[in-house]
């Protein structure tokens, strides 16, 4: 039972660390905590589903998906990100109008999605089993798509700490995100570099989408409150680093998961409230956040 | 074609108030300008006007007769024209390491970013064994070193020093004011040096620009300058 338990906690635990990653990958290039993630990434879901339904090949639309994901990002950062810095360039509302305007993004891309495809539970159906793995006569809950899912974050963890640790890309995004006019000073070209930021997050988003999704169903609001769990793992985890994200969300995974088993269902995503207050309080940073550098 | 910075009738806006007004002036290849004025006289202002940072209202600026206006800092450090702005230009967030790499990120010579890269540590031995450590636990003068050693490694025709002196300590002032005295003789800049230190700064000057509330008040050698005692006692602190 203890097994089987922990074994769900982890499994979910994967899902709110890829949102999650996704969400720290926007911040460490922009330092914007991008509301609209959950939008984007259920739209690049749709197309995947759009794309799985019309090639009946889910391995062809999930890179598609992602690839889709990046371009989105990258065209809200483009079209509306942008736009809206140049304008507001200073003072309090610098800080605070983009994070609002992800919000208002948000809405605007659910409803678009809701005329598209409309507001059913589509499924979007992964070849890979959904039925636990069976050790002798014991079937555990983790499958061979939750064991996918738990690879993708890993996946994501590994090529994304090389790019930002040992390329010239991710010290320009770091430096862009830190001190965008000494980035600027010292050549890095910002505006550019944030916007490949914004891609990377798009296509993490797309990626967690359409991984988590064959384990449930599609609506224009099927990735909303994995979002807001994400948002928790990302934030206990310090918002700024990766490893702390994917910690951040086993933490939140594997906690619900003995909370539902041990206590009472009703509970889970109060206490997952309460985790993030607790971590706040005792470590404002975050779990695996350093020194300086969170400001919206 | 005209060589060296040439500034003409440069108007450039501090937010919504007027900073610096139809101001002309050149630096020559080679040359040393030494910019004096008091805190709000414009000097920063000017710097990032000719960096990029900010556009001009009116006037224009070249270097070497490649014109200045329009163009954004990253397209001018290509250029050559590296600005190492007020208050150590660096990034506390990174690495000593991390902050010299952004340097030459954007240079295709990988081999010439390494050769520069060893001289500036060369040039600052105090770096050299503290490059794993972040930025923020530098000292204020090993701060201005990594600011002017990352510079170097962008290999600057023309350097922009934004006070340099600023909240460090007299030695430390004198000995980075060596160290851009002795570079720029050894690499041949052009080096445009903003400063309320002016004593020292116009000891390694060939030249000084007085400024006073956005305008030009006079220019002359060192020893002009410091022979005006009306400039001495309102401008020169001495």
């Amino acid at each position: 039972m203890f097994i089987d338990t922990l074994l769900i906690g982890i499994s979910s635990g994967a899902i709110y660390s890829l949102m999650a990653l996704s969400l720290v990958l926007v911040w460490r290039s922009t330092r914007i905590v991008n509301f609209a993630q959950s939008g984007q990434a259920v739209f690049s879901t749709y197309i995947g589903y759009e794309i799985a339904v019309r090639a009946h090949d889910y391995w062809i639309s999930l890179p598609l998906a992602i690839i889709f994901g990046a371009l989105l990002g990258s065209l809200v950062d483009l079209l509306f990100m942008r736009p809206l810095l140049r304008r507001v360039k200073d003072g309090p509302i610098a800080e605070i109008a983009p994070v609002i305007a992800t919000l208002g993004l948000l809405g605007l891309l659910q409803s678009l999605l809701g005329l598209i495809w409309g507001n059913a539970f589509l499924q979007y159906a992964s070849p890979l089993s959904a039925k636990g793995f069976t050790f002798g006569s014991h079937t555990v809950p983790f499958s061979p798509q939750n064991l996918f899912i738990v690879l993708a974050s890993c996946a994501v963890l590994v090529i994304f700490g090389f790019i930002f640790k040992y390329t010239n890309l991710g010290l320009a995004l770091r430096a862009a995100s830190f001190q965008p006019e000494i980035a600027q000073l010292a050549g890095v070209r910002v505006s550019r570099v944030r916007n490949i930021g914004w891609a990377f997050a798009g296509a993490t988003g797309a990626l967690a989408g359409a991984v988590i999704t064959p384990t449930a169903t599609l609506s224009p609001n099927s990735l909303d409150l994995l979002f807001v769990s994400g948002f928790i793992a990302a934030v206990i985890g310090g918002l700024d680093s990766l490893v702390g994200a994917v910690v951040g969300g086993l933490v939140l995974g594997i906690g619900f998961s003995f909370i539902l088993q041990y206590i009472a269902g009703s509970v889970t995503f109060l206490v997952g409230f309460i985790i993030l207050m607790v971590v706040l309080l005792i470590r404002p940073r975050g779990i695996f956040g350093r020194d300086a550098g969170r400001h919206a | 074609m005209s060589s060296g910075l040439i500034v003409e009738n440069f108007t450039v806006n501090y937010g919504a108030v007027s900073a610096i007004q139809d101001i002309s002036f050149d630096v020559a290849p080679g040359e040393l300008v030494a910019l004096i004025g008091a805190n709000g006289a414009g000097k920063s202002t000017l710097l990032r006007a000719l960096s990029g940072l900010v556009a001009p209202v009116q006037g224009s600026a070249s270097w070497n007769g490649y014109s200045l206006n329009g163009k954004k800092p990253e397209d001018l450090v290509r250029q050559g024209i590296v600005h190492v702005c007020e208050g150590k230009s660096v990034i506390p967030e990174l690495s000593v390491a991390e902050n010299l790499a952004l340097g030459g990120i954007w240079r295709r010579d990988k081999a010439d970013v390494l050769a520069a890269r060893e001289e500036s540590l060369s040039i600052f031995p105090a770096l050299a064994s503290r490059l794993q450590q972040r930025a923020d636990s530098l000292s204020g003068g090993e701060r201005q070193m990594l600011a002017i050693g990352r510079a170097l490694i962008s290999r600057p025709k023309l350097l922009l020093l934004d006070e340099p002196s600023l909240g460090l300590a007299p030695l430390v002032i004198e000995e980075i004011f060596k160290v851009i005295d002795r570079l720029r003789r050894k690499l041949g800049l052009t080096v445009l040096l903003v400063e309320q230190n002016a004593v020292s700064a116009l000891r390694i000057a060939d030249r000084g620009l007085i400024l006073n509330l956005g305008a030009l008040l006079t220019s002359g050698t060192p020893d002009e300058l410091m022979a005006d005692p009306q400039l001495r006692t309102a401008y020169l602190g001495i």
